[in-house]
């Protein structure tokens, strides 16, 4: 039999119309997964259950009421459960961001993301462990102990959003938040068999979410299928009147009831362009990944997209770049932290060694590194060479991808360079840990969104991740390619040996 | 090895970060390394290339200043280490 986890985001909602299922039997259900697998996967910071059942139950009582007048509108995620990446606020939660700074910090209001997917009646577990300050390519830079992959426990989930898609791929939730400041959403997606959006910068409030890179920072979202994934995005994208970053756009209605509009599969993609990246497959990439990604193509290909070799000429600048500019908008951003609003303090006589102490004692090392580091890149003298220069180099990576779209209208390539590695493989070598995101990083840098999803295991059984990549604001060519993909295939749809 | 320890110092005190010893070398090392990869930008010429700060067009985003509510003074304090009387506590700043 199945258990009542094992249901899709899509099949929850329609048993909970139906009136085959309440909301909190799926929370229960939810819970008791969450008790069953938390102890080896450690996927959330923070639960919430009794409050969560007092969603549900409210759920289930406007379910009841529209059985009775069902011409009447009903929310779309009405009774749903969900998870929250701990960096993004939810109001009288507590919200560490991973760290010890924010052990006790508790946000008096509501992400605008959050208010408009408690508006669409989700009901919200808990908050799921992530690097601290989203710092990281693993979840293990957490304060509070490392997130395992499911599909393998001596290994990374990925991060910075390790938590959500942990939680997601182990069934603890249908779907859950994330942010990519640079892939963040679309590196743990791609270790965990989960499909995750990292939308264009600009088309989801950042109210609300505790700011990491603010040029580069956007909330995205994990789920088990594209479909699924683009029914959260256009709940959440849309203009903010309180993040004056957002763009007042029409947010698309994603269309996926048939592939791309057509009757027959093997139509479904014609007329799409489909650019593939030299930069993007080079020597050093797994093997395994490389076919797979590969293979991916080729069966968008068959289904009638037409396949073009591209080149993204600035690719390897990307690492770089990011690496100044991230700890740059780092540094200023965590200035808040000084132990006297909120968050911990280290109490000492002198007001300067609160603030050098409740810092130096309260940051975990990643945290450090990157204030550090941007710091310098800030700094007298280094301004020019190092801030100064990498914002140039931004432009060109911008122009690359804005060059390749004049002439494709989606780019695929893989998320990582490797499948889910071993946690504590990278201790002690920053570098080396940064190099995992050399794939993900351009599209945050150029502010394009990116679609991650499975697309082959290898041969130790990991997941592969392909991420498709399109122009501004064109998030719905992304989950409709990748619907199509899902449709003819089913690596999406394994789970993990648990 | 691009940085000194009294670079390393320098920084720490810019960023307001108490560090030990053992830190300090650490970053030392570690954040030489990163900048001797990041020496890879100076390969490129980038003369009359515009810096990119956002991706987004530059607009105004200026609204009406008109009042609405905000948070309480209880909420806004709630999360202080120290508060007394409607304000945040810190330690003695003038004698």
């Amino acid at each position: 039999m199945t258990s009542l986890v094992d249901l899709s985001l899509l099949e929850m909602k329609a048993a909970l119309r139906a009136g085959e299922l309440s909301s909190r039997e799926l929370t229960l259900a939810c819970l008791e997964q969450i008790d069953r697998l938390e102890p080896r996967i450690h996927a959330f910071l923070t639960l919430k259950p009794e409050k969560a059942l007092t969603q549900a139950d409210a759920a289930d009582r406007s379910l009841n009421a529209w059985r009775k007048e069902p011409d009447r509108p009903l929310q779309s995620l009405l009774g749903i459960p969900i998870a929250v990446k701990d960096v993004i606020c939810v109001a009288d939660v507590r919200c560490t961001c991973g760290s010890r700074i924010l052990e006790n910090f508790v946000p008096p209001y509501n992400a605008t993301v959050v208010e408009r997917l408690l508006a669409a009646g989700v009901v919200i577990l808990g908050k799921t462990n992530t690097d601290e300050f989203a710092m990281g390519s693993s979840t293990e830079n957490s304060a509070y102990g490392a997130t395992h992959n499911p599909w393998d426990f001596d290994r990374v989930p990925g991060g910075s959003s390790g938590g959500s898609a942990a939680a997601v791929a182990s069934r603890l939730v249908p779907a859950a938040l994330g942010t990519d400041t640079g892939g963040s959403v679309r590196q743990p997606a791609s270790f965990c068999n989960v499909t995750g959006i990292k939308p264009t910068y600009g088309r989801v409030s950042r109210f609300g979410l505790v700011a990491y890179g603010s040029s580069l920072d956007v909330v995205g979202a994990f789920a088990r299928s594209a479909a699924e994934v683009a029914l959260l995005f256009t709940l959440m994208a849309g203009h903010d009147p309180l993040d004056a970053t957002t763009v007042d756009l029409p947010v698309p209605e994603v269309r996926l009831s048939q592939p791309a509009g057509h009757d027959f599969p093997e139509l479904a993609m014609q007329g799409l362009r489909i650019g593939v990246p030299q930069e993007y497959f080079v020597s050093g990439i797994q093997p395994e990944v490389d076919a797979a990604v590969r293979q991916a193509i080729a069966i968008l290909e068959s289904l009638g997209a037409e396949v073009r070799p591209i080149s993204l000429p600035h690719t390897e600048y990307a690492l770089p770049v990011y690496y100044l500019i991230a700890p740059a908008e780092a540094s200023a951003n965590l200035a808040r932290y000084d132990g006297i609003r909120y968050g911990s303090r280290q109490p000492a006589d002198e007001l300067w060694d609160v603030f050098r102490g409740t810092r130096g004692e309260k940051f975990g090392p990643e945290v450090k590194r990157r204030i550090m580091l941007g710091t310098y890149a800030l700094s007298a003298g280094y301004y020019d060479a190092y801030y100064g220069q990498a914002q140039k180099v931004r432009t060109l990576i911008k122009r690359d991808f804005e060059s390749a779209f004049q002439h494709v209208d989606v780019i695929a390539a893989p998320v990582a360079p490797t499948t889910a590695f071993r946690i504590g493989e990278h201790a002690d070598d920053p570098l080396s840990m940064y190099l995992e995101d050399v794939f993900t990083l351009p599209a945050n840098l150029a502010g394009v969104p990116g679609l991650a999803f499975t697309v082959g295991f290898d041969s130790r059984g990991l997941p592969v991740g392909m991420q498709l990549m399109g122009s501004h604001f064109r998030e719905d060519i992304l989950f409709q390619v990748a619907h199509t993909f899902q449709q003819v295939t089913d690596w999406h749809l394994q789970r993990p040996p648990l | 090895m691009i940085l000194t320890l009294e670079e390393v110092e320098h920084i720490a005190e810019l960023a307001r970060l108490r560090l030990t010893e053992t830190e300090k070398e650490r970053y030392r090392e570690q954040l030489s390394a990163i900048l001797d990869y990041a020496a890879r930008l100076q390969d490129l010429d980038t003369a009359g290339i515009p810096p990119t700060s956002s991706v987004l067009p530059a607009r105004s985003v200026l609204r009406p200043d008109e009042p609405r509510p905000g948070l309480s003074l209880e909420k806004l304090l709630g999360n202080a280490p120290e508060a007394r009387d409607a304000q945040f506590r810190v330690p003695l700043i003038l004698e």
